[in-house]
């Protein structure tokens, strides 16, 4: 896992925009967009409430993905999670 | 003519329509404003209630009266289903054929379960989103004599978010009453890293699941049912036996809102102002209750609330003037009780900046939710709260 304070280098499959929404709505919008995507998929949640950072990666540890990067932008984090399974 | 056109007779398009008709008595009887309220049924349904039909202490012929009688006078009310929103024209196609056109829109279309999307739901699962399906839940629980209940989500949002806590309360209490609690698990799953959504909720209600022995898994997003192993499982993993399987079923808005582009699919919820409920940035459309996309409870006291901001502004656009300041902005209020079992409740009220500060469960909550159901129907829909 990385904590960076720039937009992401990591060209995501999906992109979420979930910022405006508040916990837990990044969240299940990105269980819903796992539930879709192929295995090896990366998915970037864009969130602007502060909770996604913990737990987004509290969730993506318990199912058993990889968490790549949370990356701190203006205003919003920016979370980016590997589909392993 | 100025036409109000309301969408759907559930809490919050009753209440609108009652208080617009009000707000615009003179221009309806001189023939210059009309009010419609369209709904499906024509029967106006006190959904809370379903719950304690399975803890028999509600019938559902008394949780239902006919629309008609909740509407002042001068509200028309036509019992047919839309079809089609046609925003170019400003018409609403129905399923009898016939159209209805209008300059101000009201979307109170409420949300639909929807069990079918989990395979083996309907011949495994309960849930209490329905008074047939409470009844049949009251049936299980008669029948059971020990084992495991699972209580879970099968989806978010869902309607009244304390629900499936306060029905794990009841269980567990009827549990104890009847003898049964020393042979059974009671396991309590959560879709999200505690126990409710709110956090200050979660920290009232995580104590008394531990109080009462019901086992938390949180992280917990329903995935199966697997009838032949009686197991769910999720998404994250994990599989719980069940001898019992209560789960909240998935929920999503109306159909005809994806269908006629005013929501995107598949949830199907409107994109609402937080503040002025108008949908999609369009200024003579407006949406209240479970309808919309807002951060809140899809309850009724959520449409409650947003009532009386939908109405003074729709009848100000009516009259030409600016919406009084009282009722001008929504800040997200929202009051309910919360079951905790043995006769207990607390009171959540927050809004948009203050979450809520939970009282210590006691029985005043308790009896302020039986009074509150029993005296719902003279006053919420006829906008008297």
């Amino acid at each position: 896992m990385t904590t960076q304070t720039s937009p992401s280098p990591i060209t995501a499959t999906r992109t979420i925009d979930a910022r405006g929404s508040f916990c837990p709505g990044p969240l299940m919008e990105l269980i819903r967009a796992i539930r879709e995507v192929e295995v090896g998929a990366l998915i970037a949640v864009r969130s602007s409430d502060r909770g996604s950072r913990i737990d987004i990666p509290k969730w993506v540890e318990k199912a058993g993905h990889r968490l790549v990067g949370v990356n701190e932008v203006e205003g919003y984090d920016e979370i980016v999670v590997e589909k392993l399974h | 003519m100025e036409r109000v056109l309301i969408l759907g007779g559930g809490v919050g398009g009753t209440i609108v329509a009652n208080l617009v008709s009000r707000k615009l008595r003179r221009q309806i009887d001189s023939g210059l404003a009309e009010v419609t309220v369209v709904d499906k049924l024509g029967n106006h349904v006190y959904q809370p209630g379903f719950m304690y039909i399975t803890f028999g202490h509600e019938k559902a012929a008394k949780l239902q009266r006919p629309e008609r009688s909740l509407l002042d006078q001068r509200v028309q009310l036509v019992v047919d289903e839309v079809t089609r929103i046609d925003e170019a024209t400003h018409t609403v196609a129905l399923a009898s054929g016939k159209s209805l056109g209008y300059e101000h829109l009201v979307l109170a279309t409420g949300s639909r379960i929807a069990p079918e999307e989990i395979e083996h739901f309907g011949a495994e699962a309960h849930h209490f989103y329905t008074a047939e399906a409470a009844q049949r839940l009251r049936v299980a629980l008669n029948a059971f004599k020990g084992g495991s209940i699972v209580i879970g989500i099968a989806g978010m949002p869902y309607k009244c978010p304390p629900a499936p806590l306060e029905v794990t309360f009841l269980i567990e209490a009827e549990l104890r009453e009847r003898g049964l609690r020393e042979k059974s698990e009671v396991h309590f799953c959560s879709p999200i890293g505690r126990a409710f959504t709110i956090e200050s909720v979660s920290d009232m209600a995580t104590p008394v699941l531990e109080q009462k022995s019901i086992e938390l898994h949180t992280f917990f997003n329903v995935e199966t049912i697997d009838p032949a192993r009686k197991v769910v499982a999720s998404l994250e993993g994990e599989e719980l036996r069940y001898d019992l399987l209560v789960l909240v079923p998935p929920h999503h808005g109306a159909q005809v809102l994806i269908d006629s582009g005013f929501a995107p699919a598949p949830g199907g919820w409107l994109p609402t102002d937080h503040h002025t409920l108008q949908v999609g940035g369009r200024p003579n459309v407006y949406a209240l209750g479970d309808a919309t996309d807002l951060p809140l409870s899809k309850a009724g006291s959520t449409a409650h609330f947003e009532a009386p901001i939908v109405a003074e502004r729709v009848a100000a656009a009516v009259l030409g003037r600016a919406p009084a300041a009282k009722h001008a902005s929504y800040t997200g209020r929202v009051m309910c009780f919360f079951e905790i079992g043995d006769g207990k409740g607390t009171l959540l009220r927050f809004d948009y900046d203050h979450p809520p500060r939970p009282p210590r469960p006691n029985r005043i909550w308790h009896l302020g939710k039986v009074l509150f159901n029993k005296a719902y129907w003279m006053t919420v829909p006829r906008g008297r709260v």
